[in-house]
């Protein structure tokens, strides 16, 4: 035994006594993980909240949450000598005169960004695919919790510096709570602790912002990844792979250092970022002030959609027994997105009474082999793409030469009538997408080389694909519509007709795809 | 051929197909020396970062295309940083990749559900207890139980309540009252009529009491736009056109939707536009919306000129300034 | 008599006739329209003014009227001032050809000297703004950075951007890019209002403000890039689009890479 061996015994022996780690090491790092470059995008939104705790630990060390007024003295000659809060006079003091201040602060604002585009990223793969179906439902709801929660924190995060362009948000923010029926006016005047901007408003985001929202994040994040542990990923079809198995490498030592390496890769990138793009230049943005405002005013991109669904709302209004109700600011900030959001995070249930399905999945879906669920899903992109298209109009419109009013005027009709026809748009291409795997397994793949066959025809030559493909591509299941009669075997009318209805129709329609090629096929084709 | 349909068949794991440097020696040694050059180059990225922090100056600007004329310090500080961690990272992977042991592995998965012993086990052991417990026969212990335990969840909600003030009539009162005298933001300095061409705006706050200090609170109820347009380009009732003033018409510069500073005068057209979300505002016929999601105008302040000929407001605002809220009757 | 019967009846009588006739009327309307200037010699201040008018008649009235007096398609510049003119010819903006589109800078088609003929007509037919004179750009001596920071965001930046890079208005319109602008320009634009933009007048934003802001759009202007690239200067816009493309792109690059099986 060599020195290093006797030492790491020791060390071992000491800790196993004290915990019974040995056990379950023994079985983790055996683990096995599937592979594939689609299951690391949860991942970058992982190392990104690392990232952010790291970095945001940082700032903490010099932000100053405070609203208190202060007369600036510090290096940034233009702001020299005007008064503003000392939220606004650190971050400045953070970005000129602390060293690797303004990286940190860059760092922090990018990987925010990144945080936030992985989540969506990482979500639509698990919708595509499938991966949300049982026993995944509970992941899928953390999940969608931790996009809206990270909304909030970014939002709230961006504000802490008090400057022209986040103090609108915050007054837009204040607005929205105002517009509220019956509390609005309270709720906000507790917010703020008084009326707009107040000296309490960021004070208070900033506990929220470094404590509250972080716990309950860490908190989420670990129970989604016990999750991930405990249920074992989910897997590509294929050669080999089946539902009662994971294929894919041991934790240790390939997945580590993958993993792990992926980590730094992450971290790398985001300080690239921070390095050579300017981010958040709150020096240009100045201090807040409610009597300024700059042409080309938006939150930041994961706000954007709801900055563009309020931009096209129409002016509606309700005033009514010395009452006002603002539709105008409740539809597009508060009831359209909740009912967007409530449906996210009970897609798992309303597609399952769709399908009937109740059984365990651990295969992921091909998303043309689910055309009904890709297609929704494009639809719902579409929707989110017109909004945020919409939240940039005026920038649009400056640099496209446009009018505003044609941009807002094609988002209002656009984003009624864009998303159904990227629905009818992307099913067909799932339908033409599922005929051509057809194809390929009963014909083979096209050489491009040409016979002339002794009649004088001139044909392609196709060449039969492998067994294994031709596995992949037939491998998932078709399942058919629900049998859902409206009468049962005696003749009594089922309860619940209407909701019946809806689904069987639904079901139908769901289970609308080309019937994948089998053995028989095959056979019946080398008869030709 | 049979009737059944015959679905193709998995085939089962392709065999495993060795990398070069499974092996080839030389490849192998190859991949060795590229994963240590990858953790040296993170070595040197290290190095970069530690001498920017200490050895470029704060105030040394460096040019690079696309960047521009740029802060070494910062630039170099995160450049060292980028290259220190993204090499490790490249290096691990690399190394995973070309020598970690690469062949897949089969496990199995676990059933999820309990075996059905011990789900009945669980139930009975419950139903035991909680029948020991006594919850369900002893409705003395549940209805009291149940009353401390919801009237103690009300004290969180308690404590809150010095969180704010009760917002009143804060809402519908700004600092402008009969005879304030508007002035210049910045600069304090009152307006007389003449002070104004045709075509021109004014950004004007309230003048203060000499003992009162503006504070950003008055500043977001308080901001006016004064604008001048010829008087006979004015569509108004005969009570607003005796609100304006030669021409002169204020309106508070807080947009009536979601509180923007609307302040963005279009001379041509004689429109005001919210750059938040693009509400347009005719003002020859009283801040009337025309365009985006505002559903009212803008409260227009009445204005005249008091002895000494500065611009006054005759009264205060008719009704709340900024966004809408509940309460609001008009 | 039969001297002068000869000279009227000789062939040069009418055209004399008509040179003696154009001579008293071009001296008589000079005469009577001339204002004091003092910069140029009368003489020289007439002859400008005579060969601005000589321009604008044949480059400006087709669509600002032969007095100045405006069209449907122009507005009328009596009383515009020489600053107007000196902002709007300087730029290029006037004259005009495309009246569809917003009125955009472009190479100017008059040279210095004519567009200060320009102005010197203009002017000289009503009081106006002025041409501010050197010592009334001394931005740097008589203006205040920091305090044209707060007048630039208060009175400025709605239209133009935080940091004036330009921004939307309504129906297509926008307000420009302020890179770039020389001084005078700026002024010019404060004092006279051109197209949608309204007029700062000196009693609101006084001249010393104005040249503050001047100072300030100027030091906005020649600020280094501190943190690396600026995007565009426009804000979360650009900044999103960099994370989604070059951010994003980046990671799953290393993804797939990754992923992949070494050869």
């Amino acid at each position: 035994m060599t020195a290093r061996e006797r030492v790491t015994g020791t060390v071992a022996n000491y800790v196993d006594e004290r915990t019974g780690a040995a056990k379950w090491m023994k079985k983790n790092l055996t683990k096995v993980f599937p592979d594939h470059w689609s299951f690391l995008l949860g991942e970058v939104a992982l190392y990104s909240f690392v990232i952010l705790l790291l970095s945001g630990t940082f700032l903490t060390f010099w932000y100053d949450p405070s609203q208190r007024e202060v007369l600036y003295q510090g290096a940034y000659e233009p702001l020299k000598g005007l008064h503003m809060s000392a939220a606004y006079s650190s971050t400045l003091h953070i970005s000129f005169e602390v060293r690797g201040g303004l990286l940190m602060r860059q760092i922090h604002h990018w990987a925010a960004l990144i945080f936030m585009a992985a989540i969506v990223v990482h979500l639509m793969r698990v919708y595509f695919t499938g991966a949300f179906r049982k026993p995944r439902e509970f992941n899928w709801i953390i999940g969608v919790g931790l996009l809206t929660l990270g909304i909030v924190e970014g939002f709230l995060g961006y504000s802490l510096p008090d400057d022209l362009l986040s103090g609108t948000g915050i007054r837009i923010a204040e607005a929205i709570i105002q517009a509220l029926p019956v509390v609005g006016s309270y709720l906000a005047y507790f917010a703020f602790g008084g009326a707009f901007p107040g000296e309490a408003f960021i004070p208070r985001i900033f506990t929220v912002h470094v404590l509250l929202l972080p716990g309950i994040f860490l908190a989420l994040i670990t129970v989604h990844l016990m999750l991930v542990w405990y249920q074992k990923h989910t897997q590509w079809p294929g050669p080999g792979r089946t539902e009662k198995n994971v294929v894919g490498y041991p934790l240790m030592p390939a997945y580590m250092a993958k993993a792990g390496g992926f980590f730094f890769i992450v971290f790398g990138v985001t300080a690239f970022l921070g390095a050579v793009a300017s981010i958040n230049p709150i020096w240009l943005y100045g201090p807040y002030n409610p009597g300024q405002i700059s042409a080309g005013s938006q939150p930041d991109w994961y706000m954007g959609w709801l900055d563009g669904l309020v931009r096209m709302s129409p002016p509606l209004e309700s005033h009514f027994l010395g009452h006002t109700v603002s539709w105008n600011i409740l539809i597009p900030g508060l009831i359209v997105p909740g009912i967007l959001f409530t449906g996210l995070a009970l897609y798992p249930f309303i597609e399952s009474w769709i399908t009937g399905d109740k059984r365990e999945h651990h295969l992921l879906d091909r998303p043309r082999n689910v055309p009904n669920r890709t297609a929704l899903g494009a639809m719902s992109l579409t929707f989110m793409l017109v909004a945020l298209i919409n939240g940039g109009n005026d920038i649009i419109a400056t640099n496209f030469h446009l009018a505003i009013n044609q941009v807002m005027w094609f988002s209002r009709i656009g984003i009624i009538l864009l998303p159904p026809i990227a629905f009818v748009v992307t099913k067909r291409i799932c339908l033409s997408l599922q005929r051509a795997d057809r194809e390929l397994v009963l014909h083979g793949r096209e050489t491009g080389r040409l016979l002339m066959l002794p009649h004088g025809e001139f044909v392609e030559v196709h060449e039969p694909i492998s067994p294994e493909l031709a596995w992949k591509l037939t491998a998932h299941e078709q399942a058919p519509a629900l049998a859902l009669e409206d009468v049962d075997a005696r003749g009594v009318r089922r309860a619940g007709g209407l909701k019946n209805k809806l689904r069987k129709r639904i079901s139908q329609a769901n289970a609308e795809s080309i019937s994948k090629p089998t053995l028989n096929d095959l056979k019946e084709i080398e008869h030709h | 051929m049979s009737n059944e349909i015959e679905a193709i068949k998995d085939p089962g794991l392709p065999a495993h197909v060795h990398r070069k440097s499974d092996t080839d020696p030389i490849a192998e040694k190859r991949a060795e020396r590229q994963v240590a050059i990858l953790f040296l180059i993170s070595a040197f990225g290290t190095v970069l970062f530690i001498y920017s922090y200490y050895f470029i100056a704060k105030d040394i600007f460096v040019f690079f295309p696309v960047l521009g004329n740029t802060n070494a310090q910062q630039l170099f500080l995160g450049l060292g940083l980028a290259i220190a961690l993204f090499f490790i990272g490249a290096a691990a992977i690399h190394w995973a990749k070309t020598l970690m042991p690469d062949e897949e592995v089969i496990a199995m998965r676990h059933t999820l559900r309990s075996e059905d012993e011990d789900r009945d086990a669980l139930v009975a052991t419950v139903k035991e207890r909680a029948g020991a417990a006594g919850l369900g026969r002893r409705s003395l212990i549940k209805r009291s139980m149940g009353l401390s335990l919801g009237l103690i969840g009300l004290s969180p909600l308690v404590l809150l309540r010095d969180l704010g003030p009760l917002p009143k009539d804060d809402l519908t009162k700004t600092s402008w009252m009969a005879g304030t005298r508007l002035v210049t933001d910045p600069g304090d300095r009152p307006i007389r009529p003449e002070d104004l061409e045709v075509g021109a705006v004014a950004q004007v706050l309230p003048k203060l009491r000499p003992d009162q200090e503006r504070t950003l609170n008055d500043i977001g109820k308080d901001a006016v736009l004064l604008i001048r347009i010829r008087p006979e380009e004015f569509q108004l009732s005969a009570e607003r056109l005796s609100w304006t003033h030669e021409g002169i018409i204020a309106f508070s510069k807080i947009c009536s939707h979601m509180g923007c500073a609307v302040a963005l005068y279009e001379q041509s057209t004689k429109h005001l536009l919210c750059p938040c979300h693009q509400s347009t505002f005719d003002v020859p016929r009283a801040a009337k919306v025309i365009f985006g999601p505002a559903a009212r105008p803008l409260p227009q302040l009445a204005i005249t000129v008091d002895a000494e000929g500065y611009l006054v407001a005759q009264k205060p605002f008719t009704e709340p300034v900024g966004p809408s809220f509940w309460e609001r009757s008009i | 008599m039969r001297k002068i019967s000869k000279l009227r009846h000789s062939a040069f009588a009418s055209p004399l006739l008509l040179v003696i006739a154009l001579f008293a009327i071009g001296t008589t309307f000079s005469v009577a329209s001339a204002t004091d200037k003092t910069q140029l010699s009368v003489d020289q201040r007439s002859a400008q003014i005579a060969e601005g008018k000589q321009i604008f008649l044949k480059g400006c009235s087709s669509c600002h009227g032969l007095n100045l007096e405006g069209s449907s398609i122009a507005p009328s510049l009596i009383g515009v001032g020489a600053a107007s003119v000196d902002f709007q010819v300087g730029t290029g903006r006037m004259p005009v050809a495309d009246l569809s589109q917003q009125i955009a800078r472009k190479k100017p088609v008059y040279n210095a000297e004519q567009t200060a003929a320009l102005a010197a007509y203009v002017a000289s037919t009503a009081p106006g703004p002025a041409i501010p004179g050197e010592s009334s750009l001394n931005y740097e001596r008589d203006g205040n950075t920091a305090e044209g920071g707060t007048l630039f965001r208060t009175n400025c930046a709605m239209c133009h951007n935080f940091a004036g890079q330009g921004g939307a208005l309504s129906q297509g319109k926008y307000a420009p890019t302020l890179m770039g602008v020389e001084p005078k320009y700026i002024y010019e634009a404060l004092i006279t209002g051109p197209q949608s933009m309204p007029v700062f007048s000196d009693k609101t934003v006084t001249p010393a403000e104005k040249l503050s802001i001047i100072k300030w759009i100027k030091a906005a202007e020649t600020e280094p890039q501190l943190g690396g690239a600026a995007l565009g200067r426009v804000g979360p816009v650009t900044e999103g689009l960099l994370v989604w493309t070059l951010g994003l792109g980046l990671l799953i690059g290393v993804a797939v890479w990754l992923a992949t099986k070494a050869r």
